[in-house]
């Protein structure tokens, strides 16, 4: 199934796609005739092809179909659901937990990425400068976002707990009142969004450090020559030029971001209440976080999901081709 | 050479400092005797520190690291198996629908991991696979397939065409040329990829804790987990667990600092 949609869809954008990879083509075909070579290039995609069919259009396949149905537990092992068409999707859009899914998911996405891309740019412009140490602090600062989220999750929601945690206790010691960070609706939000900012940062840096390093240095000593400031050199030079990592790192992290899952559900499971629900973790709520598994609606929810991050997808792509062709 | 500030230096090690606050944090807890963690005012350095956190941990995570440790090494064999010749075929022999393809990976890579884990669920209920290793492995390798691919396809891409041709005219055949040239050439690429698809492996949750909720191939993230449910108060055991679990990244950093980097901006930055 998948291998014909492939072919299909090959061979109807040829003729756009034809016009790069031609000259390294030409070349490769003279070692074998045309179609014992296109039966060998097929041979050696041939386990990545199937492996797509089974372990991601299978399931992918198996997800609408959750969806669609009515499956009840039962209904789950026997495997003899009721058809429900659009129902689920329906009842999802009219749940009340919709509307604050919808926004939460809106507010921990754009709040997370607006604050890792600015603190990944200041912090990649500051290791630019090439002082010292900067290679292996730069490389110090990759920590997070190797460690499991488990660990970091964990590291977070302790040390944001309400009695004991450091957080706490530093803004007690200057005075101010415990906040109660993960156990308050008011709270709950920032305090994820905070622990995913943290996590994001690393992959900014990294990046925006490389998108720097191709900018090249003839600029900035021009510009210096010119008499231009520091801060002119940031918003004339470096911003502009440094657009198209900007946008991919953007889209890349609004694309992550709106598939966390772990942090949030580590940290306060969605709630208090529904005070830091996504739609992502609802959709996790819904068919493994509780002791009755929902798979319908959550299905549902996760379908939804892969549309938001499909249009995203394509506007990354459009992206990406245009940023080729310059 | 211009002068380098120190200040500079000093601040960069102060942004280093704060980042990794957490982290410090993660080890002070994890030395901290039982007793003082209920104190409203932690202490800042371990003073006194106790190993029982550790002992506790290592006395009943050691299955979970072991079956995490098996995890990883299995999805790393998996994702080089599919992903080396599919980079072949793509970059070296120039497959057909190749662009296709490669907009495949690029979507596969964009779906949330908590519907294939639905997906996988309702599967691997029928096929009685939940809370096997091997599901666990093909559950864990689609987050690094689709990455393994693409990574290999640029890296092989830029084999010069004269590296294989030479190959062919001593009467190599595809395969040979695959695997006595193209392979070799790309040895670092297949360490990034297997790094990766190591870490995220060892990383994973939400498969984990969706298709091997129980049993006894629990990996280690839900070990820390079911630990973070089950004794509240034993707080320096779980971050000496955490810590535990975060030696394989710590290391990697340490020893493979480069291919890190690569993995990290592959697809994102052009060269």
């Amino acid at each position: 199934m998948t291998t014909t949609s492939v072919e299909a869809t090959g061979r109807a954008s040829g003729g756009a796609a034809g016009v790069s990879p031609a000259a390294p083509g030409r070349n490769g075909r003279r070692g074998l005739p045309g179609t014992a070579r296109h039966w060998t290039a097929i041979g050696f995609a041939a386990p990545l092809l199937a492996y797509l069919a089974v372990f991601y259009a299978y399931p992918l396949w198996r997800n609408i179909e959750l969806s669609v149905h009515d499956y009840t537990v039962r209904a789950f092992v026997q495997g003899d659901p009721a058809f429900a068409g659009f129902e689920k999707y329906a009842e999802v859009f009219a749940s009340d937990a919709f509307p604050a899914a919808l926004v939460n998911t809106a507010v921990f996405t754009l709040v997370s990425i607006a604050f890792q891309y600015a603190i990944g740019l200041a912090l990649a412009v500051f290791f630019h400068a090439n002082f010292r140490l900067s290679g292996v602090l730069r490389a110090l600062f990759l920590v997070p976002w190797l460690l499991p989220l488990i660990v970091s999750s964990s590291t977070w929601a302790w040390m944001l707990n309400s009695d004991n945690g450091i957080v706490n206790s530093v803004i007690e010691a200057f005075g101010g009142s415990q906040i109660n960070w993960l156990t308050s609706p008011d709270t709950a939000l920032t305090a994820v969004i905070i622990a995913n900012i943290w996590l994001g940062v690393p992959f900014n840096l990294v990046i925006l450090h490389a998108g720097l390093q191709q900018i090249p240095d003839e600029l900035y000593e021009a510009a210096s020559l010119d008499g231009a400031t520091a801060r002119q050199r940031f918003w004339r030079i470096t911003f502009p030029l440094l657009r198209p990592v900007s946008a991919i790192t953007l889209l890349l992290g609004f694309i992550y971001t709106l598939k966390v899952v772990d942090v949030i559900w580590i940290m306060t499971t969605g709630g208090p209440g529904d005070a830091s629900l996504t739609l992502a973790v609802w959709s996790y709520r819904e068919a493994f976080g509780t002791g009755q598994p929902d798979f319908s609606p959550a299905a549902a929810i996760g379908n939804l999901l892969i549309v938001i991050a499909l249009v995203f997808g394509f506007v990354h792509l459009r992206m990406q081709r245009d940023w080729e062709k310059s | 050479m211009t002068a380098r500030p120190l200040w500079k230096t000093a601040l960069g090690v102060v942004f280093t400092a704060l980042m990794l606050f957490p982290v410090y944090w993660m080890v002070n807890v994890s030395l901290t005797p039982t007793g003082d963690l209920r104190r409203s005012d932690p202490n800042w350095f371990p003073s006194d520190p106790t190993f029982e956190g550790y002992t506790a941990a290592l006395s009943q995570q050691l299955p979970s690291l072991g079956t995490s440790l098996g995890v990883g090494l299995g999805c790393v064999a998996l994702t080089v198996a599919i992903a080396a010749p599919a980079g072949y075929a793509l970059a070296v022999l120039n497959l057909r629908g190749g662009r296709a393809l490669n907009f495949l990976l690029l979507v596969a890579q964009m779906i949330p991991a908590v519907v294939m884990a639905m997906g996988f669920y309702a599967i691997y209920v029928r096929l009685d696979l939940l809370n096997t290793v091997w599901g666990l492995i093909v559950a864990d390798s689609t987050i690094a397939v689709p990455f393994g691919v693409l990574l290999y396809t640029t890296f092989m891409a830029g084999i010069p065409r004269d590296l294989v041709h030479a190959a062919r005219i001593d009467g190599a055949g595809a395969w040979r040329t695959f695997t006595k040239v193209v392979l070799p050439v790309s040895r670092n690429s297949t360490l990034t990829v297997a790094l990766f698809a190591f870490l995220w492996a060892w990383s994973d949750f939400i498969f984990a804790s969706t298709l091997s909720r129980s049993g006894e191939y629990v990996p280690i993230t839900l070990g820390i987990y079911q630990y973070i449910g089950n004794n509240t108060t034993q707080w320096n055991a779980i971050m000496a667990t955490a810590v535990i679990a975060s030696l394989p990244a710590a290391i990697l950093l340490v020893v493979a600092q480069r291919y890190v980097a690569a993995g990290v901006t592959a697809g994102a930055v052009k060269d």
